[in-house]
């Protein structure tokens, strides 16, 4: 009889897993030491992460590509300044003004969702420039010079830092943890299997549109949520930056650097990011062109990314999403 | 009053044959290579940079640099073709789009690094063109440049389609767009025929690069705009038919001007409003198509229907 159990986490994965909730705790002690600096860094890095992380949701597992997910982004720091000026406490519209990006992302997706591949990608980027200019209508932000979170000048600094700092990082977490359980379980099945054939998945009673949705709505909250935390720390709205098609390129390539279509990719990809910027950061528009050109030959030549070639030589992938059935047989 | 609208009814008409240009060389990629180029704006505003220099550094005449740029800019094209998309058309649906995005951000951003931030115009290198009109009865001005962008328009979409109608070259492009393997079959050489269709393609890219440089202010960062505009006049006219480009330019154009009436914001918006708003409009169409009737189509976009759809529209016949 064969054994159609799936096989059981490896031992190394259980390693990398534990690695990271030790690296989880390290983080969360960090403020009591680190200078202002690491931990500005450190924030900027979990948003990075929290960006990777979804748009590989949207990318890598469902196999959409979006050009236009800078629209959650911007809309997300939008809804936060809006909240604040109502009078919401800043630290909650972090995370409220994330949340309620799904009220607007749920109908949006009706639409977007039908259209065909590039088609897809394209009118994402017009909804965001669209949503732009009519976020720049509104009198509060005042056209392209946007406002500032004053509010958020109340507090002491360091306080506030942190407190950003430690939101962020929890904020990474959740999205890692989220993501990693919704692809182990149905739905990542599902998922995996629209973007591989959406037909095939179709016809054996994948409800491929819901399924899609709910990745869309998740990677556009996602993406709203490093927009919040990004205002909570930039403090500035400009509505050119916030935006802006940078995003785009940037989640693009740590995914495609990290590698597409796997957990450990988006997060490595982060990293990577962040350390290239910090070294290379000073060459100004050079160290942006030397960015699309590294994510265009990785998209040519090493499709999976780092993942990718770690996978090779490890022969199996770590951390894999897929569902591999235990090969012994009784 | 009356004369105002009349007058942005013109304007806006006449800057369709701009987007017209730009949109056609995208709707040929997409079309005949099944390829879009997310960096075909970036390459429009290269074409232009290029020019810009030609003419403000050696000094030659506006002609003559668009006579050196436009070659040069085909075979960036035949050679980006040949290294980049074709790899990357092979990876499937979600590669090009990846690696034209790169391309775009590498463009962009080596552009600034070499030509810098400033805003640059070619419009002070077409002496009075620039700036001269003719006026017509009824207080109605018409500037001669946009209508030599317009009448050129005209002349380039002719062209393409007489070529495709009538030369070898066309027949060729016709028979891959439809059917690549059977057209390798009957001896035709695919990927030669996608190169030159990608050369064309980026030739025209610069030619409207030409005339934004003539009729506005250029930076390194203005490609993504003229694509998203060059999409927009696609999906509005139907994607894969040239006389449709021109019509969905015009319908763009006009959009823009009229929505400036309003405001200067409006102008903008009133444009992607229009492509959205077909955007939609077609999907509601292939819905009714699908489930019988307007109303029931909606009610499928809209999620409010108990019925899942079933069959893709295609699977009917």
């Amino acid at each position: 009889m064969t054994d159609y159990s799936i096989r059981p986490i490896p031992q190394f994965d259980r390693a990398i897993i534990a690695g990271a909730g030790m690296a989880f705790v390290v983080f969360g002690l960090l403020p009591m030491f680190g200078s202002a600096l690491v931990v500005d860094k450190l924030t900027m890095l979990f948003i990075y992460i929290i960006l990777a992380v979804t748009w590989n949701l949207l990318a890598g597992y469902a196999g959409l590509v979006s050009v236009g997910h800078q629209a959650f982004v911007g809309l997300g720091a939008y809804m936060m300044l809006r909240m604040v000026e109502a009078g919401v406490p800043p630290f909650i519209a972090i995370v409220a003004g994330g949340a309620v990006i799904a009220l607007i992302a749920w109908p949006m997706a009706a639409f977007v969702l039908r259209l065909r591949a590039g088609e897809f990608a394209i009118a994402m980027w017009v909804l965001a420039e669209t949503i732009r200019s009519l976020v720049m209508l509104d009198p509060y932000i005042q056209g392209e010079t946007g406002r500032s979170l004053v509010v958020l000048n109340a507090y002491d600094p360091d306080m506030r830092r942190n407190t950003i700092y430690l939101m962020a990082l929890v904020l990474a977490g959740a999205v890692i943890v989220i993501s990693y359980r919704l692809l182990h379980g149905r739905l990542g099945g599902e998922t995996q299997a629209i973007r591989d054939d959406e037909e095939a998945a179709g016809s054996v009673g994948v409800s491929t549109f819901r399924v899609k949705r709910i990745i869309f709505v998740l990677s556009a909250v996602g993406c709203a949520l490093a927009g919040t935390l990004w205002l909570a720390s930039a403090i500035t709205f400009q509505p050119r930056t916030a935006f802006g098609i940078q995003w785009s390129v940037f989640m693009l390539f740590m995914v495609l650097v990290g590698g597409l279509g796997s957990i450990l990719g988006p997060i490595l990809g982060a990293v990577l990011f962040m350390t290239l910027q910090v070294i290379f950061g000073d060459f100004g528009v050079w160290y942006l062109a030397g960015l699309g050109i590294v994510a265009m030959l990785f998209a040519l030549h090493v499709p999976r990314g780092i993942v990718g070639l770690l996978s090779e030589k490890m022969g199996r992938e770590p951390i894999t999403m897929q569902k591999l059935l235990n090969p012994k047989r009784t | 009053m009356f004369e105002q609208l009349l007058q942005a009814i013109l304007q806006g008409a006449l800057l369709g044959g701009y987007y017209a240009i730009i949109a056609a060389g995208l709707s040929l990629m997409f079309g005949v290579v099944r390829f879009i180029n997310l960096a075909h704006g970036d390459l429009s505003i290269l074409g232009a940079l290029i020019t810009l220099s030609l003419v403000q550094i050696l000094g030659l005449p506006v002609l003559a640099a668009i006579a050196v740029m436009l070659p040069l800019m085909a075979v960036i094209g035949w050679l980006m073709h040949m290294f980049l998309f074709e790899r990357a058309m092979k990876g499937g649906f979600l590669l090009p789009i990846l690696v034209t995005i790169g391309l775009g951000a590498a463009l962009q951003n080596g552009m600034f690094g070499i030509w810098g931030s400033d805003t640059r115009s070619l419009g002070a290198s077409i002496g009075s063109l620039a700036w001269s009109s003719w006026y017509l009865p009824g207080g109605i001005i018409l500037g001669k440049l946009p209508v030599l962008i317009f009448g050129t328009a005209v002349i380039v979409i002719g062209a393409l389609h007489l070529m495709l109608k009538r030369t070898g070259l066309g027949r060729a492009i016709r028979a891959t767009a439809s059917d690549p393997e059977a057209a390798e079959l009957c001896g035709v050489d695919a990927r030669q025929v996608h190169r030159a269709a990608a050369a064309i393609a980026v030739g025209l890219a610069a030619i409207a690069g030409v005339f934004l440089a003539m009729r506005a202010q250029i930076t390194p960062y203005s490609g993504p705009a003229q694509l998203i505009f060059a999409f927009e006049a696609v999906v509005i006219g139907g994607i894969g038919s040239l006389g449709g480009t021109l019509i969905g330019g015009i319908i763009l154009g006009l959009s823009q001007t009229l929505g400036g009436l309003i405001s200067a914001q409006m102008s903008l918006l009133s444009g992607h409003l229009v492509f959205l708003g077909v955007l939609i409009w077609r999907i509601c169409r292939e819905e009714k198509l699908a489930h019988g009737g307007w109303r029931a189509g909606l009610k499928a976009v809209l999620g409010l229907s108990s019925k899942r759809r079933k069959l893709a529209s295609g699977d009917l016949s």
